[in-house]
């Protein structure tokens, strides 16, 4: 398939997604107290004299974000068990690659809707001065974002027509996403710190990779997850 | 079944050796001079974590397979590796705390090498979950064939990751590219263990692959020939 059909049939397929989640904006609203909560949760969960909400902000950032994400990836392909819909998007004239890069697409702008929303919560909750590295922060989160919802996406069309699958994408799905997490943690703890750039090249680096790898993995392998 | 017996008579004869390996290493091995007895795990822990990653990469090569030429054998062998990786993984990971209680003082330590293996451990149990979560056998072929392509690009950053950051864990002492640092006497034991461990690998693997062979005929057959299992 030529790659501008390619894009243009995941477009679609991503457009279709995130149209019923702007008419509805359940799931939106329901993450984005979620997020809110799980702040709250940390703020209560730690001594801030013990341990200063400065020094967990990486932690709290990420742990959030990792468990938001999963519950918006479950989300992906539960949309499509409805009247098969499922079956639907198959039969359509459009390569199965479309189909698994539109729902990327729809799921990293949930996740980065979430995040937009997350960031500022936590720079207002705990006093966290996130402007100075606004733009590597940025990018850290999204080269981290990119991965592992990459590889979600792939396991969450997978998991959706398995028993017991909401427990399930997190059980398959995070022992993919702690690598990521790890190095965006540590990248993001150094850039909170006003840390030069050159000290965190090294774990975008890593994120870049995986990115690259997991993308391209997960392209090839959906099919095999849809194919009856 | 014949494949089944010859299985038994693999394990079998690797758990002798096994105990061969054991009586080499007490009674033919010089004591470590630092770490004393201690060390003596070090026969068992090593070859076990060799073939913990072995395994996941087999998995991951028979699943990739798997996708292509759609053989059962190759799912089933990809199972069968999953859970014996599984297993050599618990061995590991029980064989680690106990050295490290001694010799660092602490059962467990967030140590890059560690923290590996306890993820290849993390990746064999969601592998054999997603396993037992699909009921369709040709399903749950295609599902686990794409996980443990998935987990088996995983093991490089994962293993990647280690020499990155500091680490407790003593470095590979045999498998890097000077020459041994230790006694002749333990390299020629740590090989004969690793060659035990690998017929333990064929042996239980083996008796696996077997055991889930006559499940699918028996599935089948149960079916009233409705529906294969071979799928």
């Amino acid at each position: 398939m030529r790659s501008p059909d390619l894009l243009r049939h995941a477009w679609a397929v991503a457009s279709k997604d995130l149209l019923v989640e702007f008419r509805s904006r359940t799931a939106i609203v329901s993450v984005a107290v979620f997020v809110v909560l799980v702040f709250v949760v940390f703020q209560f969960g730690h001594d801030p004299t013990a341990v200063s909400n400065f020094d967990l902000a990486p932690s709290i950032l990420w742990v959030t974000f990792t468990f938001a994400a999963i519950l918006a990836l479950n989300r992906a392909f539960q949309l499509e068990l409805e009247n098969q819909a499922l079956e639907g998007l198959l039969l359509a004239p459009i390569g199965r690659g479309s189909i698994y890069l539109g729902k990327l697409i729809a799921n990293l702008a949930f996740v980065a809707t979430i995040e937009l929303i997350g960031l500022p919560l936590l720079a207002l909750f705990f006093n966290v001065p996130v402007l100075p590295c606004l733009g590597p922060l940025a990018a850290t989160i999204a080269l981290a974002t990119v991965g592992f919802v990459a590889v979600g996406t792939l396991f969450s069309a997978m998991t959706v027509r398995t028993r017991f699958a909401e427990l399930l994408l997190p059980v398959l799905l995070l022992p993919f996403m702690i690598l990521p997490l790890w190095w965006a943690v540590l990248a993001t703890g150094r850039l909170l710190a006003s840390r030069p750039l050159s000290e965190v090249a090294g774990w975008l680096n890593m994120l870049a990779v995986y990115d690259v790898v997991f993308v391209t993995i997960a392209l090839l392998l959906f099919p095999a997850t849809v194919n009856e | 079944m014949r494949m089944l017996r010859v299985g038994r008579w693999i394990t079998g004869i690797a758990l002798l050796l096994l105990v061969g390996v054991y009586i080499r290493a007490l009674v033919f091995t010089p004591v470590e001079r630092l770490q004393g007895l201690a060390q003596k795990i070090y026969y068992l822990h090593v070859p076990a974590a060799i073939w913990t990653e072995t395994a996941i990469v087999l998995v991951g090569l028979a699943s990739a397979f798997y996708l292509f030429l759609k053989d059962p054998r190759l799912d089933r062998f990809a199972a069968a590796s999953a859970e014996v990786g599984i297993v050599f993984a618990g061995v590991v990971l029980t064989t680690g705390p106990i050295w490290g209680k001694p010799i660092w003082g602490t059962w467990w330590t967030w140590d890059a090498r560690l923290t590996s293996m306890l993820f290849l451990f993390l990746l064999y149990v969601g592998y054999l979950l997603l396993r037992s979560a699909v009921g369709d056998p040709a399903t749950r072929a295609r599902y686990a064939a794409v996980l443990g392509i998935c987990g088996m690009c995983l093991v490089p950053f994962i293993h990647f990751s280690v020499y990155l950051f500091p680490t407790l864990h003593p470095m590979p002492i045999m498998m890097k590219p000077s020459p041994p640092s230790m006694p002749g006497s333990m390299v020629v034991t740590s090989l004969f263990s690793v060659g035990v461990f690998t017929l333990l690998y064929v042996g239980f693997v083996v008796q696996r692959y077997a055991l889930s062979y006559l499940g699918e005929q028996l599935e089948a057959s149960g079916e009233g020939g409705s529906g294969k299992g071979d799928g």
